[in-house]
């Protein structure tokens, strides 16, 4: 059903046109006509300079812009490129701009990508973020030749980022993953990654995969498929992470949604994460992400005030969630003063196993369960923020992998809640 | 004159005993319909509830919050509840048709409005039943939207929201009972119309600088303000 929904007719159409590739590179759109055009130049010089002798199509996934994206697209043409100062492609670019049907969505702009990799029989594929102002052609060769010339199936990307980006990957979604399914992948939920013909076909064809699209947060759900499937894994540098100057401030429950909704759901469809193994690294290509210092302005007084609030006023919620344990600390923690605060990594595991066994049940509506996780991370968010305060990387490296560490030694603790013997 | 009460006397008792001859084969069948009607309600309440289980109709309710609703009021889940409630509803039908039998005179008209008024019965009860549930799920999804934008009062919000459905829900069904219909509307419109215009008040006067910046935003086009706290947490 979803396929068909997706998939329009038009879209098929122009698939149809272009026939057979080598190399496919996805780009997922919704009203990003301010940054579109750089983007796409720099993917045609990646193809142009990087695979010259490959059949290679750019697919803009649109979800029904109307701020002239999908004509941005096709006008920023071979001849405008800034990056390569003579491009001689040796095969031909395609590259065609489709509008998915369903409306804007990041997991339906995904199934577009991955049928269109599919039928178009594509060995290898890279998706790009719209987002990705800062995009160089060599982001091209970085994710596609490890899949191209080295085997790998995934490739999901390394930045250099600032200490305190990606509060939520670093506490929540980086070491859970670690700890479950056995994979030190860095950046989990990926703007930027690549994947084979083999991954792609075999996504495609997975049942859950249609129920995914209709979600937030299908990027993640590839992410997990693919270390389920026991696909062949790398990361690749890719450099500095930049948002595009008019993105939206990111709402910290969209991000769970995004971030924590699929990691949850992927507990009953990946049965995988039950197995007990340590946790193993998966190679970094192009050398080690670095954690950048420069000073930031943060109030952190207003995520330690909805923590309290949020633990106050959810509290006959929170208690149908988490155990009455739990629950006592956390009250005890918001009754502190703001100098005295402190979320310890155990409790913090606790409550996010606690909050994983608790949809998996279904205790509530499971969209409500998500949500009543905002406070709590931000209570954490805020323990991590101070903690790490003046620290240099190696010691907020060294916090985050003790965090990892405490998610690994408490996984049993979530068998337990699992099988109801907690 | 003896003998005309004598006679008198023992037809009495012959219609007596003639009446008892006819109503005794009646009460018999009332009683075996209302017995066989009690094993009838089992054996529906018993089909009903295992289609309940069968689509997962408590995780439903656990979904929509009307299972920590149940719980708080000590009643029984809602699978149980509502097998109880066909239960109740199927035995009391077989048991007015039973009454039926009896012929006792003047009664049947109001058994036949009985049961014309059965099936409204049923649909007001449903409608309270699901109008609980979506106050619930709603007054939840209020409380935690506004405990996550940081609102200063979610509780009051949560509480409206929950009564507002309550009261529209409580007046669909009198509507549907036939109870005090206008009372009933007047009353919901009075209470719904308060209850708006105070918080357009409370929204016009107190938060004139939310409303402001809201107009402001929707309509000039502004930039959104920077979030200082909200770090990309992706």
């Amino acid at each position: 059903m979803a396929e068909e929904s997706i998939l329009t007719d038009d879209f098929l159409h122009e698939l149809m046109n272009v026939g057979e590739v080598d190399v496919l590179v996805g780009l997922p759109t919704y009203n990003d006509a301010a940054s579109i055009g750089q983007i796409v130049q720099a993917i045609r010089a990646g193809l142009v300079k990087y695979f010259p002798r490959q059949r290679a199509v750019i697919i803009n996934a649109d979800g029904g812009s109307h701020d002239m994206t999908q004509e941005l697209v096709r006008a920023a043409s071979i001849t405008d490129l800034q990056h390569t100062p003579n491009p001689h492609a040796l095969r031909t670019l395609h590259s065609i701009s489709v509008r998915y049907g369903g409306g804007p969505s990041t997991g339906r702009g995904l199934y577009a990508i991955l049928a269109a990799a599919d039928l178009l029989h594509s060995s290898a594929c890279a998706v790009i973020s719209a987002d990705s102002t800062n995009i160089e052609p060599e982001w091209i060769a970085h994710l596609l030749q490890p899949v191209c010339q080295d085997g790998f199936d995934l490739v999901t990307p390394a930045y250099h980022r600032h200490k305190f980006d990606g509060l939520l990957v670093r506490n929540l979604v980086y070491p859970m993953i670690r700890a479950l399914y056995a994979k030190q992948i860095r950046e989990p939920y990926p703007s930027e990654f690549a994947l084979s013909g083999r991954l792609a076909t075999h996504l495609f064809g997975q049942d859950g995969w249609a129920t995914v699209a209709e979600q937030d947060g299908a990027k993640l759900y590839l992410t997990i498929s693919a270390i389920a499937g026991s696909f062949k894994l790398a990361q690749a540098l890719l450099g500095s992470k930049t948002r595009a100057q008019n993105s939206p401030p990111a709402d910290v429950v969209d991000a769970l949604r995004e971030g924590v909704g699929p990691l949850f759901f992927s507990l009953d469809q990946q049965p995988a994460w039950r197995s007990s193994m340590p946790s193993e690294p998966v190679p970094i290509l192009g050398g080690r992400p670095e954690v950048t210092l420069e000073p930031l302005r943060i109030n952190r007084k207003r995520l330690y005030d909805l923590f309290r609030s949020g633990v106050s006023e959810l509290e006959p919620l929170l208690s149908s969630i988490v155990s009455q344990a739990t629950l006592q600390q956390l009250e005890e923690l918001a009754s502190r003063a703001e100098q005295e605060f402190c979320y310890p990594d155990e409790l913090w595991v606790k409550t996010v196993y606690e909050f994983a066994a608790s949809y998996h049940r279904a205790v509530l509506n499971r969209d409500h369960i998500i949500q009543a996780l905002a406070p709590l991370y931000r209570g954490r968010a805020y323990t991590f923020l101070v903690e790490n305060r003046d620290s240099q990387s190696e010691e907020v490296e060294k916090n985050v992998e003790a965090l990892c560490l405490t998610f690994e030694k408490f996984k049993p603790y979530l068998g337990e809640l699992w099988d109801g013997r907690k | 004159m003896w003998d005309k009460f004598v006679v008198e006397l023992s037809q009495a008792w012959q219609e007596l005993i003639r009446g008892v001859a006819q109503f005794l084969p009646r009460l018999l069948v009332t009683l075996i319909i209302v017995v066989i009607g009690g094993l009838a309600a089992w054996v529906i309440e018993v089909i009903v509830r295992s289609i309940l289980r069968l689509v997962k109709f408590d995780r439903f309710s656990d979904d929509s919050g009307a299972s920590q609703f149940l719980r708080r009021t000590a009643l029984p889940s809602s699978t149980e509840l509502l097998s109880r409630f066909v239960f109740w509803v199927s035995w009391i039908g077989f048991i007015l048709v039973g009454v039926n039998v009896l012929g006792i005179v003047g009664l049947e008209p109001h058994i036949s409005k009985l049961f014309a008024y059965l099936p409204r019965l049923v649909a007001a009860v449903c409608l309270i039943f699901f109008g609980l549930l979506a106050a619930s799920f709603f007054s939840r999804a209020a409380l935690l939207a506004a405990v996550n934008a940081g609102s200063p009062s979610p509780k009051l919000i949560s509480s409206a929201v929950r009564i507002l459905i309550t009261v529209l829900s409580v007046s669909m069904a009198f509507e549907e009972l036939g109870l005090a219909e206008q009372t009933v509307l007047i009353a919901f419109g009075l209470i719904f119309g308060a209850l708006l215009f105070g918080l357009a008040l409370a929204f016009g006067l107190g938060g004139q600088e939310l409303a402001k910046r809201f107009l402001e935003a929707r309509f000039l086009r502004e930039t959104p303000r920077e979030h200082e706290d909200e770090l990309s947490p992706l």
